[in-house]
Parts: C-alpha cells; structure tokens; sequence
C-alpha cells in the first residue's frame, strides 16, 4: 500500500555551545493511510524531534533538517513555501501533545480556539464554526457542548483538556494525527479512555495515527506497527506482534525485559538495560548502543549497523540481528 | 506474605485513621470557604523490614499520607505511631531525632537536590547538621561510602547535580536517605520521572539496599506493575480513602473492590497479543474533586456495579477473606 507519508533519510540537527546534537540521523520510516505506526523509545532518542520535523517546527536557528526528505501525500513538504506549510499544518495533519495546559491558550475559550481553526482554514462563517465545533465535542465525548465552548482551558481537567486537542487535531478532517505522548501526563483510568477514544476515532474516521511514546504497554495495545528508536537512529521496525513476539535488536529485547508485567508471575529481580544512553554531541563511531548491549562483538565498535530486513517486513540494525534470538547475553554489571 | 516480612516481625509504623483537610478559599476576599478533604480517615500498618506500596491515582492522597507521616504537613486528626512512638506528641527537640529515623526519596531527584552544592556537600550537609559524624574526613569517607551504596563511582561527589542524568540523581537522593541511618523510608513515586531502561535499575537497588540495611519502605506510586514488583502489601487509594489492602499476592491475583480491578484493567500489557485477547474495563468519568466528593461510597459515580444504596453508606475498610480488607458493601 502507498504511503500518506514518507520519511526519507531524515537528518535534524541542533547547534549547540556543547557540539552539533544530531537528534535525529538519518531515519526513514512511513505511516500509511488508516495504520496506527508507533515511535517507540526513551528520552532523547530522537521520537519527538522526528515529529517537529514533519510539521517543520524544528526551532530555529539552533535547530535545523539539514538532510532528507518528507513525502506527504506526494509533497515533499520541506521543499514547500512556509504559506503553504501553514496550510498544511493543522489543516491535513493535526497534532496532539502530552500537555494540553501549555497547548491550549489559557485566556481564550476552548469554543474561539476551536473555531479559530475552522474559520481560517475551512472558511466557514463563525455560525458554521460554532455548530461544527459542538459536534466535535461530542465525537470527543463532551456533552453540553454549547455551554462547554463558553468555558476558559482550567475550567477543564486533565483528561478532558486532552480530549479538546483531539477535537482540535480533527477539526479539519486530516488525513494523519502526530501524537506526542498524548496520555503520559494522565491518570491510568484516564489514558485507557483517551486511548479507546483515539482508536474509535482514527477507525471510524479512517484517520492514519503516528502515536510517540516510551511506553511500551500502549504500543502493545494500540500500534500496527512500530519503530524503535535509540540515540536518533531507528534500531528496529515491524510490526507490533512480530516486534514483541521476536524482537531482534538488543535494545528491543532488553526494554521488554526490564519492565515488570502483570501479566507474568512477579520475578524476583528485574532485567535492567546497565549504563545511560549516549551523549548526542559525542556519539561512539560503531554502533550507538554498543557500550551498553550484552551481546556487542568488536564489530559493533568500529562500523555502524545498517537497519537491515531480518524477516519479512522485520528490520534491525544490529550486526548480530539473524542469530540474536539463539545467543546468551553476557553477565554485565547493571551498574 | 514474603520472608521480609515476617507475620512476627515488630510493627514498625501504624497510622490510626488519618485525616488531612485543607482549607482553600475564604479569606480576604469573602468567599465561602471550603474544604479539600486530602486525606480522610486511613488506617494501616507496616512491619519491620516489609514494604507496604500505596497506590492510586493524582488527588487520591497518597502523596498527602506520605506527608503527614513524616509531619511536613501536620494531620487534621489521627495518629501516626513509628517506632511505638505516637509523633503528634512529642516535643520539637524529639521530633527532629525521630526524623532521622525516617527519610523519603522523591520523584523529581532533580528538583530536590540543591543545585547550588555538589554531590559530596548535599549528602555530607546531614551528616554534620544531625552531628551523625562531626569529624570532616571521617564524613568525606562516609560519603564516598553511601555513594558506592547507591552504585555511584566515589569521584562523583565532586560533581554538581546538572551534570547528572536522572538515574544518577536519583542515586543521590538515596545516599542522601542513608546517610542518616533510617530505619523506614518513604518513596514517593522514585522511579517515575525516569527511563523505562533506568527506572529498573533504581528498583533493583532499592531492593539490595533494603536487604543489606533491613530497611522498610512505604512506596508510593501510581505504576501497579512496580508496585506490584517490589511491595509485599499493596494498599490502593481512591479520594482519600482506602479502598482495598492487602497482600501482593491477593491484591493481584484476587482484586475485590470494583475500583481495583479496574485499575488493574486499564493497565496495558507490553504484548500486543495478550492485548488483544484482554477483555478492558474502561471506567467512565473522571475521579471526582476531593472539593466537593461524592456522598456515600465516593467511587459510586464511576462504578460498574454500584446500587441505590452505595449513594448513602459510606462503605467501611472490611475483612473480605483472612487478611484481605476492602471498602465495599457489594462484596
């Protein structure tokens, strides 16, 4: 199946007194229409960055795309007039942040901010905007939404503030939502709604969903498919079940040993990964996990892995990636 | 119930129907004023060398518990008696030794080390402050000591707390706790604002250090899987109240109160085909505000099988099954 968008070779870097940050570099990866795509992985890997860079809002002058290419629905979008990125943003693809105090303007009403949206880039009058933004309150699961459009962001809580964005990220009817972290500042009962209310929709609208996040556990329940990122490179990519069931990158394996799960019976000591990931400004020249993998070879040190198919439809970047599922991993001190 | 602890072993800590109100509004400017009923009437106990994990989710008061546990906030009514101690009657003076005896490690390691001090000065300043060693090399040797506790490398006490990651810092804080010598230490979510990768190293090392030192912990955390890792008991709170307490075991593999298994249900399972085989329980509403709570049972409003009846009865902490207590008339 054809793209909606395509990431090629994406390279974002920031400039820095400490050194050139490369956030991300050099990651491809690509949602189709209707698929929920994951980018999975901890602070500082390059996931969130990754998705400034589609919407271009990578903060200049410090950070800049300086490689690669963004195909959206055939348009490389980092080849377009910022007029025309504007137009783009918002209204063919809509955003989702983990904090939606800090992305909704506290002194406006949520019914002006919503139909903001709506009267720039739908042009509907503001007698349209408004009943439109009613019945996007309740596809989001507000009711009294005329009266609820009256009200100012902290009349809100957390969990209903997050289900205005999705209603903001909507309005315009994209074809993709980013969402960065959209439930990790929420309560666990809360995040299971605003995951089930996120998945209802992007299947009843046949909206594609590209969902950031470190928690593994919401990539299980919600992904099709996932990237693992680690120190801005994509390590491994497939789909979810196969990336769970047989994951192939010493990273994957050791993030899913080292939560506890409810699932199993309790262990009496977890697996942790040893060590800290990288310093982006002083990268190792082999590969970026090598100091902390269990299973590193003197390979790993001095050449880079490509990410490579392993499987069908299954890639990794580790030079061991064929036979990882058959070799022990050495005792390291966790320390 | 685990080898730590032991049925027999001394009860450490025991709070005798908490209550923490917080008056908001009034004042200069008229208006009604109200009452945030943070905390509102919880019992428990802890023995020595057990770790019991509070759970559940914000505005519940658990944080609050922790609080007026080691009297950063002074309780509205109720008594917290550690060490056969009751803490609401002692003096300043003897307040402030019982104090060493119980230390916390916060959730944002970052925002409770002074950034001001190294690494070496923030958990050398107790150690004189409290006169544990008042001799100045005697001290730096005991710092180089807690840090290798807490897995840090000796030269690490030179550095400022901005030049560590987040794991790091928060092995600061737990050498800073040891440094005093407690006897219980109260977590308060530690391993939250961490890595998935970190957050299971700085569990592991709690649990070495409470091994090698026969500490007793009180982990507070929203995470039930951590919770479910490392506590020996598991008390789950909801608006202040205690819905349900007991062992791990119980608490997970037998959930009676409604609240609980609903908890348990919203978390998602690293496993996308475990996922889609589970059956979810997505609760409606949101927690209600601890302002104005619901009459009756508080967790009514969200309850799949609440009757008529849980709007008046306030349900009382009950024995369900030996040793399992949980707050709901419809068990």
């Amino acid at each position: 199946m054809e793209a909606l968008l395509d990431v090629r070779s994406l390279r974002t870097q920031f400039h820095t007194s400490a050194g050139v940050i490369r956030a991300v570099d050099g990651v491809s990866w690509d949602v189709r229409k209707g698929e929920t795509v994951a980018l999975v992985g901890e602070s500082g890997c390059g996931k969130s960055v990754s998705a400034l860079s589609v919407m271009r809002l990578v903060s200049a002058p410090a950070g800049r795309i300086v490689d690669g290419e963004i195909i959206f629905k055939g348009r490389n979008l980092l080849s377009l007039a910022e007029e025309e990125m504007r137009r783009t943003r918002g209204r063919e693809i809509g955003m989702i942040f983990q904090e939606p105090m800090t992305s909704l303007n506290p002194v406006l009403t949520i019914g002006r901010q919503l139909t903001e949206t709506l009267e720039t880039h739908l042009g509907m009058t503001g007698a349209q905007a408004q009943a439109r933004a009613v019945e996007l309150l309740s596809l989001v699961g507000i009711p009294d939404g005329a009266r609820r459009l009256r009200q100012y962001p902290h009349q809100f809580s957390g969990g209903m503030r997050q289900r205005i964005m999705i209603a903001m990220a909507l309005s315009c009817d994209p074809a993709l939502i980013l969402a960065d972290e959209p439930t990790t500042a929420l309560d666990v009962t809360i995040q299971a709604q605003i995951l089930e209310l996120m998945k209802g929709l992007s299947r009843r609208l046949g909206v594609a969903m590209l969902i950031i996040t470190h928690n593994l556990g919401v990539v299980a329940r919600y992904a099709d498919r996932v990237n693992v990122m680690y120190a801005g490179r994509i390590v491994e990519r497939g789909t979810a079940r196969e990336i769970y069931a047989n994951p192939r990158h010493p990273y994957t394996l050791g993030l899913l040993r080292s939560v506890p799960r409810l699932d199993e019976p309790r262990r009496a000591r977890l697996q942790p990964i040893p060590g800290q990931p990288p310093d982006l400004s002083r990268l190792p020249v082999g590969c970026s996990f090598a100091p902390r993998c269990a299973y590193v070879v003197d390979r790993c040190r001095e050449q880079p892995p490509p990410l490579d198919e392993v499987a069908a439809a299954h890639f990794s970047a580790c030079w061991l990636a064929k036979d990882l599922h058959t070799l022990v991993p050495a005792a390291i001190d966790a320390r | 119930m685990s080898a730590r602890g032991e049925e027999t072993s001394e009860i450490i800590l025991e709070v005798r129907n908490l209550v923490k109100h917080f008056q908001v509004g009034g004042g200069l400017f008229g208006g009604r004023p109200a009452v945030v009923k943070a905390v509102d009437g919880v019992s428990f106990q802890i023995r020595r060398g057990e770790t019991l994990g509070l759970v559940g989710e914000s505005g519940c008061g658990k944080t609050t518990t922790g609080r007026c546990i080691l009297r950063l906030e002074p309780p509205t009514s109720g008594e917290v008696i550690f060490e056969g101690r009751d803490l609401g009657k002692l003096s300043d003076a003897e307040l402030r030794a019982m104090r060493r005896r119980m230390q916390v490690i916060f959730q944002d390691p970052y925002s409770s080390l002074n950034p001001r001090m190294t690494v070496g000065q923030i958990i050398a300043e107790p150690l004189g402050v409290h006169g544990i060693v008042p001799d100045r090399t005697a001290r730096a040797a005991r710092v180089q000591d807690l840090l290798r506790h807490a897995g840090l490398l000796p030269a690490m006490a030179r550095r400022y707390p901005h030049e560590l990651s987040g794991g790091q810092r928060q092995r600061v804080g737990i050498a800073r706790a040891l440094a005093m010598e407690p006897s219980l230490i109260i977590c308060d979510e530690p391993v939250s604002a961490l890595d998935v990768s970190i957050q299971a190293q700085i569990i592991n090392l709690l649990e070495e250090l409470q091994a090698e030192f026969g500490l007793t912990y009180l982990f507070i955390a929203h995470d039930l899987s951590v919770v479910r890792h490392i506590s020996d008991r598991v008390a789950v709170m909801y608006l202040g109240k205690i819905a349900e307490i007991t062992d791990r075991k119980s608490l997970y593999e037998d959930p009676q109160h409604p609240y609980t298994k609903a908890l348990l249900s919203a978390v998602p399972i690293p496993d996308p085909a475990v996922e889609a085989a589970r059956e979810h329980v997505v609760l409606g509403g949101e927690v209600p505000s601890p302002l104005n709570p619901p009459s009756g049972c508080v967790f009514h409003p969200r309850c799949p099988i609440a009757v008529d009846e849980c709007r008046r009865v306030v349900p009382e902490l009950r024995e369900i099954k030996p040793g399992h207590q949980a707050a709901c008339i419809r068990l």
